[in-house]
């Protein structure tokens, strides 16, 4: 009999041929196709082999004044004085198509993103339906969200929606648009344009009104021309800290309603009393899940001493079995680094935790020749005053710290500007809800992590941004009230 | 031979105490009968730090407390300025408020510190969320203090309009500093002396006196301020205020309505922040759990 420890998993992967990609995407505006008006298309590639998919419209002024007079007149015109429960059944019907389509969806999020099928197949596909078939139903129902207050839409909200859930953060940026009377132009990541563009077909197919959703591409700069066009009345953003503050600089002077989702440095806190295996499960689902490419990813591990030998030994062993590779196949644990400009990105910061004296672990694991590949890594010996401890790095690098009592651990979790998310693990209910109040976090994880629901809030305090997505308290980042 | 009055000296609260501006300036607003109102403290930048570090001594204490203790509280403030009415019905009238105005107002003040009162264990009960999460978790979602919130009363109505802005700040566990109207700041400071003797903590609300041009980039600046609130900013002073909010993303709440005239608790929760807590149910208990 051959040895255990050399047992490999045979390769499964899914296969790609399901998936319909278009040569060349154009702007998606008024309900059809655009080309861009200065004729100009950049690249999408696949971060697992560094081939091209696709290329995808590059969005200037001249594309986004078409998308936001589209929208606009939508507004007027349609969908303001529709009906809010016909405006929902059009919502509904967007979130069946997906589920219809939900494994082509599943597929090209992989290939264009790199994050691991078994990933984007159970978590972002359908819960991006999730999210459109929850909010269809709070389009009739707007009275009894807030009491005694009238609301009413915005006009047209301008979405600037980042790389690392390219359709989910569409989901969660354009189902509760259109259900509070809304209507949208959204901007797509450039390196994950083409789940937006599939979206942009079912809309289509869904018979949604002309103009209510119009999808630009492009860079940055096409985001900020969204976001500062004078007849965009909302703005909405996820992505980077220093990009959200940018953005709420720059519109200061108008009376655009805004809501900024951004960056995060969660502290998962690990008391000695834990269930220590599933407290491992944990950490590596915190921070090694999409590659650590999550806002609210577990980044920084603190761990109660009396039990620090043992997590990081059961740690760094789970390390070892962790699969990294091709994101198609449905046994792969990690995927691909989605683009190399965040590997280079990634890799500064590896080089400063072990410049900084931070002791670094990748575990053995044979990454493909070509592709944007970094192994999961822990860091240990972390100071507070690293930067790895401070900044968010946003790929699949988790810095240790530890901890004697609980104030301790509590005061180092909010010691950053940062309050998205964090977790606890423990088996004491009394002592979790008390360390869960004081923790200055938007959503917190109490033994479990990474969790998401469309009926669930979720957005961050202190300098991770403002106004919350999902459930109710959703809705009134899209409402006059 | 007349009495000669006693005049009292006008001086800001911070954290419980009355000290004057450590800048030795002051400003000499007039009343309606074109008298100067006396010398009154213009605060300065030093003074918006002192009150923030009062205000962040009280934080903690005031947002654990019991939200029914804190209903207690504000209801005593009630109490309080009932019994100082006259007091402030003639600041109000030296002000350059109508008699009838002045009594209105004065009266509006109290009944806005009940209103307040009742909400401090209400608002939570109303706006909260159980959220029915499809996997096996129980999640709820509350609202938590936003923390130090800095604010601007509004120039008009001097007592009602601050106590509009404050009040739904501190029904929410956050403590503040606030500048009151500039050219009526005498009812803000004798509502001081209402509050340090409320059973309010020192420190919960600090009140300074001055120039809103001066301070305003000061208090949406700040570091340690979590929240800035006003209702009657100028364009300019906004635009201020937001650009100047990025360095810590500070929560800009400028209100729509005229904040006096406001009773309603979504003032309340525009300095909460939202928390969601997630927590595993045991899906299924050996047998027996499902039929």
């Amino acid at each position: 009999m051959s040895d255990p420890n050399e047992w490999n998993y045979a390769p499964a992967p899914e296969a790609a041929k399901q998936a319909r990609i278009s040569d060349r995407y154009a702007h998606f505006i008024n309900g059809k196709w655009a080309d861009p008006k200065e004729g100009e298309y950049f690249q999408s590639t696949n971060p697992a082999t560094g081939e091209k998919l696709s290329e995808v419209a590059l969005g200037t002024k001249r594309d986004v004044n078409a998308a936001v007079k589209a929208a606009r007149n939508a507004y007027d015109n349609v969908w303001s004085g529709m009906s809010p429960r016909e405006r929902g059944k059009y919502i509904y019907r967007i979130a069946r198509l997906i589920q219809e389509r939900a494994r082509e969806f599943a597929i090209i999020e992989t290939l264009d993103g790199g994050k691991p099928i078994r990933e984007s197949r159970d978590i972002d596909v359908p819960l991006a339906a999730n999210h459109f078939f929850y909010y269809a139903g709070w389009a009739d129902k707007l009275d009894y969200a807030f009491p005694n207050r009238k609301v009413s839409s915005l006009g047209v909200a301008g979405q600037v929606i980042p790389w690392n859930f390219p359709l989910l953060m569409a989901a969660w940026k354009i189902a509760p648009a259109l259900a509070t009377g809304n209507t949208v132009v959204l901007k797509p990541a450039e390196t994950t344009s083409l789940t937006a563009m599939k979206l942009a077909e079912i809309i289509a197919d869904s018979g949604l009104p002309d103009g209510v959703v119009n999808i630009v591409t492009g860079m940055g700069e096409t985001g900020a021309l969204v976001v500062n066009h004078d007849d965009v009345n909302k703005v909405a953003f996820t992505g980077s800290t220093s990009v959200g503050k940018r953005i709420q600089k720059s519109i200061a002077g108008t009376d655009k309603k805004i809501t900024l989702e951004l960056g995060g440095k969660a502290a998962n806190i690990i008391l000695e009393d834990a269930a220590i295996d599933q407290a491992v499960e944990g950490i590596v689902n915190g921070i090694y899940f999409n590659q650590g490419h999550v806002c609210c990813a577990g980044s920084r591990l603190f761990v109660q001493e009396s039990v620090y030998d043992e997590v990081l030994w059961k740690l760094k062993r789970r390390m070892d079995t962790l699969i990294v590779g091709d994101p198609l196949d449905k046994n792969t644990d990690v995927g691909a680094i989605n683009s190399k400009e965040q590997l280079e990105t990634i890799q500064r910061y590896l080089k400063a935790g072990v410049d900084n004296g931070a002791e670094m672990y990748q575990p053995a694991c044979d990454l493909p020749a070509s592709g944007n590949w970094c192994p999961p890594t822990v860091f240990t010996n972390v100071a507070q005053s690293s930067i790895i401890a401070q900044e968010e790095i946003f790929g699949p690098v988790l810095a240790v710290q530890t901890f004697r009592t609980v104030p301790e651990a509590i005061e180092k979790a909010n010691n950053t500007p940062y309050g998205l998310s964090a977790g606890i693990w423990c088996d004491k209910g009394a002592r979790l809800f008390q360390i869960s109040n004081q923790l200055e976090a938007g959503v917190v994880w109490g033994n479990t992590y990474n969790q998401f629901d469309p009926t669930s809030p979720f957005g961050g305090y202190k300098e991770s941004g403002f106004g919350r997505e999902g459930g109710l308290h959703g809705l009134a980042a899209y409402l006059d009230m | 031979m007349k009495r000669l009055e006693v005049l009292k000296t006008y001086k800001l609260y911070i954290g419980g105490q009355f000290p004057r501006t450590e800048s030795g300036r002051y400003y000499s607003p007039t009343g309606a009968d074109g008298q100067s109102l006396g010398n009154i403290c213009q605060s300065s930048r030093k003074d918006f730090r002192n009150a923030v570090v009062a205000a962040k001594g009280a934080l903690g204490g005031w947002a654990s407390r019991a939200a029914f203790n804190r209903s207690q509280i504000l209801y005593r403030i009630g109490e309080m300025l009932e019994g100082r009415s006259a007091q402030f019905v003639d600041e109000l009238i030296k002000q350059g408020s109508t008699e009838a105005d002045a009594r209105q107002e004065v009266e509006d003040s109290v009944d806005r510190c009940v209103y307040y009162a009742g909400w401090c264990d209400k608002y939570q009960q109303v706006f909260s969320a159980v959220n029915p999460v499809s996997s096996s978790h129980f999640n709820f979602s509350i609202y938590e203090p936003v923390g130090i919130v800095a604010a601007i009363a509004p120039e008009e109505k001097p007592l009602l309009g601050l106590l509009g802005t404050v009040l739904p700040i501190i029904v929410g566990g956050n403590s503040c500093v606030v500048l009151a109207s500039g050219n009526s700041p005498l009812s803000a400071i004798t509502l001081a002396e209402v509050l340090a003797t409320s059973d309010l903590p020192g420190g919960v609300i600090n009140i300074l006196t001055g120039f809103r041009e001066e301070l305003l980039p000061f208090m949406v600046s700040h570091m340690e301020v979590n929240a800035f609130v006003a209702s009657d900013l100028s364009a300019e002073h906004l635009k201020t205020a937001k650009e100047e909010s990025i360095h810590n993303l500070k929560r800009i709440i400028h209100h729509k309505e005229n904040i006096a005239d406001c009773e309603s608790p979504y003032p309340i929760l525009s300095t909460q922040e939202v928390k969601t807590t997630w927590h595993p149910i045991e899906s299924s208990i050996s047998g027996g759990g499902k039929y």
